[in-house]
């Protein structure tokens, strides 16, 4: 019977030679994740489970990024569970600070997680590698820790909705804003337990930034995963990185879809999610010229270089509106290298942007960055839920790089046009 | 397994930001954690819900992160039971690993308010709601989960797996 890529990678690491929809599985999983907010639960777990080994030091990654470096001395704790649990166990994955970047734009970057691979990671946003065409997403604490012990995990396989994207896209436009569109059509349930396929020509050609930023946001839609079918492109960001073999998986002709979205997206411009929620979405240029008081570039979302040369292009040679405050946060430690090798950095610090040390920080209003009663901020990050970057009465704006770029120099949200032109 | 309690009733797509908000997630205590559940969605929640409470919502419950805090701070609120139209599927799996029974139920969603009172067999899935006197059939819970409530949660689970291969 013809499958989608999902339930091919499925089906491979359940031992069986196909599974269907909605059939519970129990999966060898490739490779696993936590950060220092969920890892300290899974270590709890660990131990209360008796455990006294990992499946395989070597496909586990424990990164601390969120409260990182230490914004107080609870994290502090946090953090050195994590790293006293790594030493004991003597992971060679452990990513301490100063060798830690944001985790999925990480673990790509370093070749740790591959095409086919089965992915679970104690956070939401795992379902990034599914940009390499790896069955990966998000789980809890708990479930963490059961696949660190067993290297097993089991699952619901999820009905597959596929998205073709057509068309050329207008300048500034980008991955995010394929995401945000389907997201605002969609809605942040319309994908719920579903597997998102992107395809079409748009995303044939879409560079891997784009991709990582597309898969990322598929829990925005309710999503297990978000992949894309690995190509040349892809080929070409793992070869130089891949610390194990893998494996591209494609959908058969004739494979059962729950649902396919077909949309040219030619005409459309950069779109912002309005607070709060990810699904009100609307074109930058139907936005009213609204007052911003933060801007943060960076995040799993899009953090990585392309996400800040696009930035940089926008400010360079500009300074950043008075009233308003703009944080670059690169997402990994590579990230930040090239980005100063490549002139970036200056440009944002003439600009008069503050630039960080790699942390997701800002984005979920853990740190470097928290916002208070009545102000607003247009963000690069994935969720404007009401208090998500600080206090409950303060708003999130997600934009695309380019778009906050442009916010941070107008001082209210603009499109990259209206600064260039 | 039955559980009886009062009911608060929240609206769709409850995010796991508004059950407890990442800036308490510097712990992994539960009665911490359980102190500021709900606060950014209803900020008088933690310190007026009662043990055996329930919560009732619409569609989509526990969206957002996969923080295990979400469910920890709910089960150590005293809540014994959500009842929802749908949950967002990481939630779904965590309440499970935790041991907090929760219930898909259009039908309750749509009716209980805040302050019904509710008696629920979690065996049968029947939900009885005395206030309304009304009667509402949740989904059963699928048997591979009753296998992890019946164990204790997932590490239970795991450790009964354990003790089978030594």
């Amino acid at each position: 019977m013809p499958k989608t890529i999902s339930e091919k990678i499925l089906a491979d690491h359940a031992g069986k030679s196909e599974v269907f929809p909605d059939e519970l599985v129990e999966a060898r999983i490739d490779f696993a994740l936590g950060n220092d907010i969920t890892a300290p639960l899974a270590i709890e777990a660990f131990r209360r489970a008796g455990a006294k080994k990992v499946f395989d030091r070597e496909r586990i990654s424990l990164v601390p990024d969120h409260f990182v470096p230490n914004k107080d001395i609870a994290s502090a704790i946090q953090a050195r569970m994590m790293s006293e649990f790594a030493k004991e166990f003597d992971l060679p994955y452990y990513f301490e600070v100063g060798r830690m970047g944001v985790e999925h734009a990480l673990l790509p970057e370093q070749g740790l997680v591959l095409p086919g691979d089965v992915v679970i990671g104690a956070d939401s946003h795992t379902c990034t590698y599914g940009a390499l065409g790896a069955f990966a997403t998000g789980v809890g604490s708990t479930d963490l820790a059961a696949a660190m012990i067993t290297g097993r995990i089991w699952f619901k396989v999820p009905p597959s909705i596929k998205f073709i994207f057509r068309g050329k896209l207008r300048p500034w436009v980008g991955g995010k804003d394929l995401i945000l569109y389907t997201i605002g059509q969609i809605g942040v349930d319309g994908a719920r337990y579903r597997a998102m396929e992107f395809a079409g020509e748009l995303i044939d050609s879409l560079p891997m930034a784009d991709r990582f930023s597309m898969c990322n946001m598929a829990i925005e839609a309710g999503a297990k995963v978000g992949i894309i079918t690995p190509d040349s492109i892809t080929e070409q960001y793992v070869s130089t990185r891949a610390k194990r073999p893998y494996k591209f998986y494609r959908s058969d002709p004739g494979a059962a879809y729950e649902a396919v979205y077909e949309w040219d997206l030619s005409n459309i411009e950069p779109l912002v999610a309005l607070p709060h929620s990810p699904q009100n979405v609307k074109q930058v240029t139907q936005i009213p010229k609204t007052p911003i008081d933060q801007v943060v570039i960076g995040s799993c979302t899009n953090g990585r270089l392309e996400d800040l040369r696009l930035a940089a292009q926008v400010m360079k040679g500009r300074k950043v509106a008075r009233g308003l405050r703009c944080i670059v946060i690169p997402a990994t430690q590579q990230v930040y290298l090239e980005a100063m090798q490549e002139g970036l950095l200056q440009i944002f610090i003439e600009a008069e942007a503050a630039v960080s040390t790699p942390t997701c920080g800002p984005c979920l209003g853990g740190h470097m960055g928290i916002l208070a009663p009545g102000e607003s901020a247009v963000a690069t990050t994935n969720r404007n839920f009401v208090g998500r970057m600080g206090h409950v009465e303060s708003k999130v704006y997600l934009a695309n790089p380019a778009v906050a770029a442009a916010t941070a120099i107008l001082g209210r949200i603009a499109h990259p046009g209206e600064v260039l032109s | 397994m039955k559980i009886k309690g009062k009911t608060w009733k929240f609206g769709d797509d409850v995010d796991t930001d508004a059950i407890i908000p990442a800036r308490y997630l510097n712990t992994t205590s539960a009665k911490e954690l359980a102190a500021h559940c709900m606060e950014d969605a209803d900020p008088g929640f933690a310190s007026r819900v009662k043990p055996g409470d329930i919560i009732a919502a619409g569609k989509n419950f526990g969206c957002g992160s996969s923080r295990e805090h979400a469910p920890i701070a709910i089960k150590a609120a005293g809540v014994s039971c959500v009842v929802a139209l749908s949950f967002a599927r990481i939630f779904y799996r965590n309440a499970f690993n935790m041991g907090l029974p929760i219930l898909e139920c259009p039908e309750g969603a749509e009716r209980i308010r805040t302050g019904d009172e509710l008696e629920i067999d979690l065996d049968s899935g029947i939900i009885e709601n005395h206030t309304r006197q009304e009667t509402y059939r949740a989904q059963a819970i699928p048997p591979f989960m009753q296998k992890l409530v019946k164990a204790g949660g997932l590490i239970e689970y795991v450790q009964e797996q354990m003790q089978g291969l030594e």
